[in-house]
């Protein structure tokens, strides 16, 4: 109780903007169908998009909002995963925890994510508690309290979280480094969790400034997914958002990262065991592709990332892992979905009679050989196949699906694009690889990173006390 | 990378989906021609069938050469009846299937997804087949993993919660085959003979000691077929003796290790539970409002929500063929590593003597309960629950009557388990981290 009588104060203010009057909700408008989704728009702005599947009588429920890492100014950086956090301590109705409690007594789970283009909130559970979830998530999506004394332990636990995941993690704060140098000018620049001075000078009103921008349900999309009604779903929703007024968003200024024009070269020096490589050429993502034949590039990306590691059968695996026996592992990935103009990645762990120079002449190599060489059929066709195969098996999984529509709705690709994959990487010849790997995978616009391990104190491991078993001696 | 969650956890256990989850799925039970125990689920909804076949082969059986379950499971696709290891890839992969393997402390699994139409599950079962009965372990790809589980071997020494956990078990577990790492050790790895590996498979890999679940797709008549045929070539062996009990330990030890890193990871724990243990049930209750339950439990609230001591606090038991741990673990950075301690230290006494509220259980068996369609409602899901089953010898109403199992639990029995099976004086802890939290440690 004495939570909720100080946090009274904080809610006014940060209603200031979204609470307003509350009226009944307009009906929703069904924009589009399809077999597998439907999509509605509320009259306030927020998108439903609702996928029926009876075969389990489970539901995931997921809000998503269009902010994340990359539309952080300088010097807050965090701030969208700090909220994150902190939309987990409570709104008047519902304190600290409560949430989570509610959740838990249904046999729900639940948790939220953000990434540096989007934050998103979800519940797994029985889905005749649907209703519950929506009702707690259009709650906090207008009433979250942002107190002051919540806020300073919350920014303390993810302190922990970036010690934990970053700071001693060689490979991982390597690539904060690598990430911090390939891009330098742009968006993607900062490290989603928030560079630590940021998460020291950060304040409440930060985050109440930064709630107050973004969390509307304009900025917003619910996905369901599961054993649910189209239409029933979407009566909920404007039952619980369909209350909540929109509001202005501020116009998204996307930061291009300035053209990259050198290769850039670092060498992480840190207390580490075992020497790591990481390089990155910048490429389009598919968002920021203009023309088709732009989009088609990235869809020859894809491919070109299946060639070199969609398998055990791949080149990595086939050349650098077997093959020489340079690489103890070995790694390449694009994520064609970002919000900006992204990287294609090569990765890997140099083999113990190898080094990390050794791997990056290797792996270079194997770029060349894409420019130089056309991929044979059966190397094409072997990627297709997996991914003909991963659209049967994604089914089984409610969660990922709807982790798919929430990426391309977001990012603001719009989820038919989920639809096309299949069809377009279908379409990919061994030609445009080929004529991808020449126009986009070269030496100036290539960052390269290597973890170079400093030694490690020696380690003394032994029994310092309590031989005789006592507590507390 | 790039996404960070509000709290931990794995994002495999939330995929769902798929077998009719209000019932627990019809498991059909039956023998191969060898006498393997199959265990199916018939699944209509998916084009899709995965078989997952468990062999008691895990690192309890390394019998002091630590690493050698572990590479012996490794080497099995790496060169089988006449293909190597990059044609073994490629017929996976050119019908789509996945295919994985991998070793633990009790088991030693092989597992295939493919699609069901038979142009496709047919090269892929074939494959697994020969993979399974006819590795051949040529001295080349012995050497390459060898030296590949090395390099993984000094990526331990980097990580302070895998330094942690090794020194955790090997303090645990003493001269029982638990204690000695699963990937191996630096002795180990250096003795390691393309000889052993060879005797490992001819001893493990046969068919008196393996569990196949398939879940799919298929009929019982199909699926009987694909199991007899998958396991013909199989030795069928003998089936091995039982891997020693653990013994309960003689008293308490702090463990400290110094550590270059911000945060010291801390552990605490004992031998906990077996695999159908008669007090299974009551103590995974028990631990869901401890420490098992995230924002539900005790330690979250005490630690992380209260404090803001860590973005990760945790207990569980882990129940293995002989009694798996029971682990409290946390991280903090190192000035707070003496606090967070204590703060362990008492929440575990104080739950030890008076167990959870009434209101603790209730809400822990509303919350277990009413969570178990989430348990298996992906098929994925559901074959990990078969070959658990299969492997532990677990009843086949396990699923059936998981509720009921954990509805009776009674605030006595959470108690008299609590007692009976843990003795908070004689904890193992492990401190891994920088020097401040070392000397603060040391007086604790």
């Amino acid at each position: 109780m004495r939570l909720i009588g100080i946090l009274t104060g904080v809610v006014m203010f940060v209603a200031g903007y979204i609470y307003l009057m509350e009226k009944p909700a307009e009906p929703a408008v069904m924009l589009s169908s399809t077999d597998t989704v439907k999509v509605y728009q509320l009259a306030n702005g927020m998108k439903v998009l609702v996928q029926e599947d009876d075969r389990s009588s489970v539901v995931v429920s997921q809000v998503w909002y269009k902010v994340g890492a990359s539309y952080e100014p300088e010097g807050k950086t965090g701030m969208s995963h700090v909220l994150e956090h902190m939309m987990f301590k409570g709104t008047p109705d519902y304190p600290a925890g409560k949430f989570s409690e509610i959740i838990a007594l249904n046999g729900g789970s639940e948790n939220a994510f953000t990434s540096k283009d989007y934050t998103a909130y979800f519940q797994s559970i029985s889905s005749d508690r649907l209703e519950l979830c929506l009702q707690l998530e259009a709650d906090r999506m207008k009433n979250l309290l942002l107190d002051e004394a919540e806020f300073k332990k919350e920014v303390e636990v993810v302190k922990e979280e970036r010690r934990l995941r970053t700071e001693d993690k060689p490979t991982s704060l390597t690539y904060e480094r690598f990430n911090a140098t390939a891009f330098q000018t742009g968006s993607y620049h900062h490290p989603v969790i928030g560079w630590m001075d940021d998460l020291d000078n950060m304040t409440v009103t930060d985050l109440r400034d930064w709630y107050s921008k973004w969390y509307t349900p304009n900025n917003a999309t619910l996905i369901v997914n599961g054993d649910v009604q189209a239409e029933q779903v979407v009566k909920l929703a404007n039952k619980y958002f369909g209350k909540i007024k929109a509001q202005p968003v501020p116009e998204v200024k996307l930061k291009a990262e300035a053209v990259q024009t050198e290769s850039r070269y670092l060498k992480v020096e840190i207390p580490a065991q075992v020497p790591y490589l990481m390089m990155g050429y910048k490429v389009p993502s598919l968002t920021q592709a203009k023309t088709a034949e732009m989009a088609a590039d990235v869809y020859a990306l894809e491919v070109l990332a299946g060639l070199l590691d969609g398998g055990n059968s791949a080149r990595l695996s086939k050349n650098l892992v077997r093959g020489r026996e340079i690489a103890s592992s070995a790694g390449a990935g694009y994520n064609p979905y970002d919000r900006l103009d992204t990287l294609f990645m090569l990765s890997g762990m140099p083999a113990g009679k190898s080094n990390a120079t050794e791997l990056k002449t290797a792996l270079l190599a194997e770029v060349e050989k894409l420019k130089t060489g056309l991929a044979e059929q059966a190397e094409l066709d072997r990627v297709k196949a997996q991914v003909i195969a991963s659209n049967v098996y994604e089914k089984d999984s409610l969660f990922y699906q709807s982790m798919q529509l929430g990426i391309l709705e977001t990012t603001g690709l719009g989820w038919q694009r989920k639809d096309e994959y299949l069809e377009k990487i279908s379409a990919v010849t061994a030609e445009q690889v080929q004529a991808v790997a020449i126009k986009y995978l070269t030496d100036k616009t290539l960052t390269v990173a290597e973890l170079k391990p400093l030694p490690m104190k020696k380690m003394q491991a032994g029994p310092t006390s309590g031989m005789g078993g006592r507590h507390g001696n | 990378m790039g996404i960070s969650f509000k709290f931990f956890m794995l994002i495999a256990a939330l995929s769902l989906l798929s077998v009719n989850a209000n019932a627990s799925p019809r498991i059909l039970q039956w023998h191969t021609d060898k006498g393997t125990p199959v265990y199916f689920v018939e699944s209509k909804q998916l084009p899709i069938v995965d078989v997952r076949i468990i062999f008691d082969a895990g690192s309890a059986r390394d019998q002091g050469q630590s690493g050698l379950a572990v590479l012996t499971n490794a080497l099995l696709a790496e060169g089988a009846a006449d293909k190597s290891a990059q044609q073994i890839a490629e017929q996976f992969e050119d019908v789509g299937a996945q295919f994985s393997n991998g070793a633990l402390r009790d088991m030693a699994w092989l597992s295939l997804r493919s699609l069901r139409n038979d142009q496709y599950l047919q090269p892929a079962l074939n494959m697994l087949k020969a993979v399974l009965s006819k590795p051949v372990f040529s001295e080349e790809s012995f050497q390459r993993e060898l030296a590949n589980l090395k390099m993984a071997r000094q990526s331990v020494k980097q990580s302070p919660s895998e330094i942690g956990s090794e020194a955790f078990y090997k303090a645990l577990y003493g001269d029982h085959p638990y204690a000695s790492p699963v990937n191996g050790d630096e002795d180990s790895l250096a003795s390691m003979q393309r000889k052993q590996v060879i005797d490992f498979y001819d001893r493990h890999y046969v068919s008196s000691n393996a569990v196949i679940a398939i879940v799919g797709q298929l009929t019982r008549a199909q699926a009987e077929n694909l199991a007899n045929d998958l396991l013909a070539d199989l030795n069928k062996g003998i089936k091995l003796p039982a891997i020693p009990p653990v013994k309960a330990l003689q008293k308490a030890q702090n463990i400290r290790i110094d550590f270059p890193s911000k945060q010291s990871h801390i552990l605490m724990g004992q031998p906990g539970v077996q695999r159908g243990d008669k007090d299974y049930f009551s103590l995974y209750v028990a631990n869901h409002p401890f420490g098992g339950s995230g924002f539900a439990s005790r330690l979250v609230d005490e630690v992380r929500e209260q404090r803001g001591l860590a973005y990760s606090v945790y207990s569980y038991f882990s129940p293995s063929r002989e009694a798996g741990p029971f682990i409290m673990g946390m991280q903090t950075k190192n000035e707070q590593a003496s606090q967070a301690l204590d703060l362990l230290k008492g929440e575990l006494h104080k739950y030890w003597s008076d167990g959870p509220t009434e209101d603790e259980l209730e809400s822990s068996v509303k919350n277990i309960t009413g969570g178990f369609p989430l348990r298996i409602d992906s098929n994925k899901k559901v074959v990990e629950y078969l070959a658990m089953i299969g492997f532990y010898h677990l009843p086949l109403d396990y699923l059936h009557n998981f509720n009921r199992r954990i509805e009776t639990v009674t605030l006595d029995d959470i108690k008299a388990a609590l007692q009976r099976r843990l003795d908070p004086e004689k904890m193992i802890t492990v401190i891994v981290g920088g020097e401040t939290s070392a000397a603060k440690v040391k007086d604790n």
